[in-house]
C-alpha cells in the first residue's frame, strides 16, 4: 500500500515536477481561450482547471495524465450559458460529474473496446479542427497587426525550441506569450486583450452551491447537456488514457478514471469552475516533459493557480493574438498527420468511419454524436465482413434427395444470402439441410431457416434438418465460448 | 501444480554470490530442482529532456518512437547482462551440487514476478540487500520486506556469505504463526540433521515452560535433536546474545504475526531481526 503510493506519487519526482510546472505554464491560455468559446469569464476555466488537475491527480486511474477545462467539453456549453446563464452551468458541471461517477460504477469504461482505432482517430482529428475553428473569430475582421502577432508568435513556439542551450529549458509558449504582451505594451497596440474577454480569478477559489432552483424545471433544462458532457468527458479521457497507455508503456484503470473524472467534474462545480476532461494535447505535453506520475497533475494544477491569483494583473495584458497562436499549436499538435498518410493504405471502409466521425462533429460540434456515428459505421462494416464467411453447399446424395450443407456465420447480415442459397424451384421428393457446421447467431437467421423450411414444403417436398441443437447454440446470449475452449474450438473449425 | 520446486532470486548485486550458495545447499539438501530467476524490473525512460512545451506535426508519433527506441535499448542490455548472471549462477549453483539447475527471466515489478511462480515453489531464496547496497550496512533492502509480506512460501535470506550452517535457532514466541512455523520444520527434512534450539522469550512461568517443553517433544518426535530455552528480556536483544552464545549459523522464524497498523506504532520485530541478522534467515509464513 505504501509501496503503491511512493511508486505512484514520487517515484519520478524531478521529471514530475517540471514537467507539471511546463503543463501549467500551457494550461493558463488554453483556460482562458476556452472560457471565451463557453462564453463565460475566464476564471471559470481557470478554478475549473484548477480544480480538476488537482482532484484528478487524487483520484484519477491513469497517472501522468492531463484534466482541466478542454475544448470539447466547451463547445458543448454554448448554447446553455446563452440561454440560462452561468449558475445553470455549474449545475450541469454537477450533475455531469454524478453521472460519470455512475458510469464509473456500471463499468462503462469497458465499453471503450467497441469504439475502434479508426474511430478514436477520427475523434483527435475532429477536436484538433474543432479547436482551429474556435479561432477564428480572433482572426476575422481584425487588422493587421492580429495577423502579425499571431504568426510572429507561431514562429516563436516553433522556432525557439531550436535554438542550442537554452531552447529545451523554458516552455516555448511562454516566450511566446511574454513576448507578444511587452511587444503590444510596448507599441501600445489597440488589439484585444485577455482583460477584455471578461473577469479574471483574483482570489482563491471559494466553494459555492450553484444558485438555481432544485426543481424539475432545472432538471429538464440541465440533464441534456449533462448526459452530453459525460459522454463527451469520458469518451476524451478513455482515449487520452489510451493515448498515454500506450506512449508510456503502463496500464490505467479506466473504470476508476471514469469515478475520478466525475468526482473531480463535482469539485468543479463546487469551487465555480466548468466541466472538463482529460486533454489529449496536454497529455502528450506531459509526458514529452518527462511526466509521468500523479505529481506531475497535482504540480500542474496547484502551480496553475499561484500563476493565476498573483498574475491576474500580467494575465489581462496578453493579446489575444499571443493565446490564438498557442492554441492553434495544441490544434496541430492534436491532429494526427499520420492519419492523413494513411488515408491511401487503410481500407476503404476504415477511412469511412474515420473520416464520417469527423465529418459528423465538425457538423454538429458534438463528439459525442460524431463517435456514435462512427462505431455504428465500423460495427456496419464489420457484421458486412463476417456475413461473407457463409457458404451454402449442395449435392444430389441419392435419387430424389438433395442435401444442403450449410458453412458458417448466419445472422442479421448474411440471411438473404442464406435464404438465396436454396433452389426452391427444383422439383425434389426430399432434402436435408445440415447446419452441423452453421452457427446461427440471431432470430433473423432462425426466422430464414424457418421461411426455407415453409417454401420448400409448400413447393411439396420433404425437408429434414440435422444439427440443428449445434447450430443453434449461439442464438442463446450467454454463449459461453469463454469458458469452454473446446467449444470455442467447434466454433473455429465450423467457419 | 505441486510446490517442489526451489527458486532462487538473483539481481547481480554483491550478494547474489550467497545467495546462489545458499540455494545450492538447500536444493541439495531437499532433492528439490533449482531455478533461478532474473527479474527485469520496469524502469522507462523519459525522452530527452525537452521543456519547450511545443507540440507540433506528428508528436504523437515521434514521441512513441523516441520513447520505444530508448527503452528498446536499455532492455537489450538488461537482457543480456541477466543471461550473463543467470548463467554463471548456474554453473555456480551446479558445481555445488545442486540438482536440475534452471533459470529464467521475467520482465515486471520483483513481487509480481514471483507471484507468479509461488504454486510451484516450496522455498524461495533472495538476498538481503539489492544492486545498490553495499554488504556491510545492517539494512534490509526495500523489496525484502514486500516479498516477505506479499509470499506464502518459506523463504530463505541470505546475508554475506553462505557456509553450510552447522545449527539452528528457532525462534518461538507463542503465537500460531510461530506454531505453524515449529510444524513445518518438523516436517522437512531441509534442517532434519542439524542440532537445533528451540529459543521462546518470555516471562519465567510454569505455562511457558510447558508449552516450550511441548513443542520441544513435537521436533524430537520427528527426529529432529533441539535444546529448548527459555529467556527473558527485551525479543531482540535476548535474540541477538543467544545468537552470539552459541555461535548460531541459521535462525529461523515465522513473519510478521501482528497487523500493520499495530507495527507503525511499536515497530516489527520481524523487520528487525532481518535487518540486524549476520546469518542466513529462514522465514515461514
Amino acid at each position: 500500500m505504501i509501496e503503491r503510493i511512493k511508486q505512484d506519487w514520487f517515484s519520478n519526482i524531478r521529471g514530475d515536477l517540471l514537467a507539471g510546472t511546463v503543463v501549467a505554464l500551457a494550461l493558463v491560455p488554453e483556460a482562458i481561450a476556452f472560457s471565451i468559446i463557453a462564453g463565460v469569464d475566464p476564471k471559470v476555466g481557470l478554478y475549473a482547471s484548477f480544480s480538476i488537475a488537482v482532484i484528478i491527480a487524487f483520484v484519477g486511474g491513469r497517472p501522468g495524465m492531463i484534466s482541466a477545462a478542454t475544448g470539447a467539453m466547451a463547445l458543448l456549453m454554448v448554447t446553455l450559458v446563452k440561454e440560462h446563464g452561468l449558475e445553470y452551468l455549474l449545475a450541469a458541471t454537477l450533475l455531469t460529474g454524478v453521472i460519470q461517477i455512475a458510469a464509473g460504477f456500471l463499468k462503462l469504461g469497458n465499453l471503450m473496446r467497441f469504439v475502434s482505432r479508426s474511430v478514436v482517430t477520427g475523434f483527435v482529428n475532429a477536436l484538433a479542427i474543432l479547436i482551429f475553428m474556435a479561432q477564428l473569430p480572433e482572426l476575422t475582421d481584425v487588422t493587421w497587426h492580429v495577423y502579425a502577432m499571431t504568426a510572429a508568435g507561431l514562429g516563436i513556439i516553433y522556432l525557439f525550441p531550436l535554438i542550442p542551450a537554452i531552447g529545451k529549458t523554458v516552455p516555448s509558449p511562454l516566450v511566446c506569450i511574454v513576448v507578444l504582451t511587452a511587444v503590444a505594451m510596448g507599441l501600445g497596440l489597440d488589439i484585444r486583450t485577455v482583460g477584455d474577454m471578461g473577469e479574471l480569478p483574483d482570489t482563491l477559489p471559494v466553494f459555492l452551491w450553484p444558485d438555481v432552483p432544485l426543481n424539475l424545471t432545472t432538471l429538464q433544462i440541465i440533464l441534456p447537456y449533462s448526459v452530453g458532457l459525460a459522454a463527451v468527458g469520458l469518451l476524451e479521457s478513455m482515449m487520452t488514457a489510451t493515448i498515454v497507455d500506450e506512449l508510456t508503456d503502463t496500464k490505467s484503470d479506466k473504470n476508476r478514471e471514469c469515478k475520478g473524472q466525475g468526482i473531480a467534474n463535482i469539485g468543479a462545480g463546487l469551487l465555480g469552475g466548468m466541466a472538463g476532461c482529460a486533454m489529449i494535447g496536454q497529455s502528450i505535453i506531459n509526458v514529452k516533459s518527462g511526466g509521468r506520475k500523479r505529481l506531475s497533475t497535482l504540480t500542474a494544477g496547484v502551480f496553475l493557480l499561484i500563476l493565476v491569483v498573483f498574475l491576474d494583473e500580467w494575465l489581462t495584458r496578453i493579446p489575444m493574438a499571443a493565446l490564438v497562436a498557442v492554441m492553434i499549436m495544441v490544434s496541430i499538435g492534436t491532429f494526427s498527420w499520420d492519419s492523413l498518410r494513411n488515408l491511401t493504405k487503410y481500407p476503404l471502409s476504415t477511412n469511412i468511419v474515420m473520416v464520417s466521425t469527423v465529418a459528423v462533429v465538425v457538423a454538429t460540434h458534438n463528439l459525442a454524436l460524431g463517435v456514435f456515428v462512427g462505431v455504428l459505421l465500423a460495427a456496419l462494416f464489420f457484421a458486412n465482413k463476417i456475413g461473407r464467411f457463409m457458404v451454402v453447399k449442395n449435392e444430389i446424395t441419392e435419387e430424389g434427395l438433395r442435401h444442403y450443407r450449410v458453412v458458417g456465420q448466419v445472422f442479421f447480415a448474411s440471411a438473404d444470402s442464406f435464404m438465396a442459397s436454396f433452389d426452391f424451384n427444383e422439383a425434389v421428393d426430399r432434402v436435408t439441410i445440415d447446419l452441423h457446421q452453421a452457427h446461427f447467431w440471431d432470430i433473423t437467421s432462425v426466422a430464414a431457416l424457418d421461411k426455407v423450411v415453409i417454401k420448400f414444403r409448400r413447393g411439396g417436398t420433404d425437408v429434414s434438418i440435422v444439427g440443428m441443437n449445434e447450430a443453434t447454440r449461439t442464438v442463446v446470449d450467454r454463449f459461453g465460448v469463454h469458458d469452454k475452449p473446446e467449444e470455442l474450438e467447434k466454433l473455429m473449425a465450423g467457419s | 501444480m505441486t510446490k517442489i520446486q526451489i527458486t532462487a532470486c538473483i539481481d547481480g548485486s554483491a550478494i547474489s554470490g550467497a545467495v546462489c550458495d545458499t540455494a545450492a545447499w538447500a536444493s541439495k539438501t531437499l532433492a528439490a530442482p533449482l531455478t533461478f530467476l532474473h527479474v527485469l524490473e520496469e524502469t522507462h525512460s523519459v525522452a530527452r529532456e525537452d521543456l519547450s512545451g511545443a507540440i507540433g506535426l506528428g508528436s504523437r508519433e515521434y514521441l512513441l518512437d523516441e520513447l520505444m527506441l530508448l527503452d528498446e535499448r536499455r532492455n537489450k542490455l538488461a537482457l543480456e547482462h541477466g543471461a550473463r548472471l543467470l548463467e554463471s549462477a548456474r554453473r555456480r549453483a551446479q558445481s555445488a551440487g545442486a540438482t536440475v539447475v534452471d533459470s529464467e527471466q521475467r520482465h515486471g515489478g520483483l513481487l509480481e514476478a514471483v507471484s507468479a511462480y509461488e504454486d510451484k515453489t516450496r522455498l524461495f531464496v533472495i538476498g538481503r540487500q539489492g544492486e545498490g547496497h553495499g554488504l556491510q550496512k545492517p539494512a534490509i533492502g526495500s523489496h525484502v520486506e514486500n516479498m516477505v509480506r506479499g509470499l506464502h512460501t518459506p523463504i530463505l535470506m541470505a546475508t554475506g556469505k553462505f557456509s553450510v550452517p552447522g545449527n539452528y535457532m528457532l525462534a518461538y514466541d507463542g503465537s500460531k504463526t510461530a506454531d505453524d512455523a515449529l510444524e513445518r520444520i518438523a516436517n522437512s527434512p531441509l534442517l532434519a540433521g542439524i542440532p537445533g534450539h528451540l529459543v521462546m522469550v518470555g516471562n519465567d512461568t510454569a505455562e511457558n515452560r510447558q508449552r516450550l517443553e511441548q513443542r520441544q517433544a513435537l521436533l524430537s518426535d520427528k527426529g529432529h535433536q533441539v535444546e529448548s530455552h527459555l529467556l527473558s528480556g527485551n525479543v531482540i536483544d535476548c535474540l541477538m546474545n543467544f545468537r552470539e552464545r552459541f555461535q548460531i549459523e541459521l535462525i529461523v522464524m515465522g513473519a510478521y504475526g501482528h497487523s500493520r497498523i499495530r507495527e507503525f506504532i511499536v515497530g516489527s520485530n520481524t523487520t528487525k531481526m532481518l535487518a540486524m541478522s549476520s546469518v542466513p534467515v529462514l522465514i515461514l509464513r
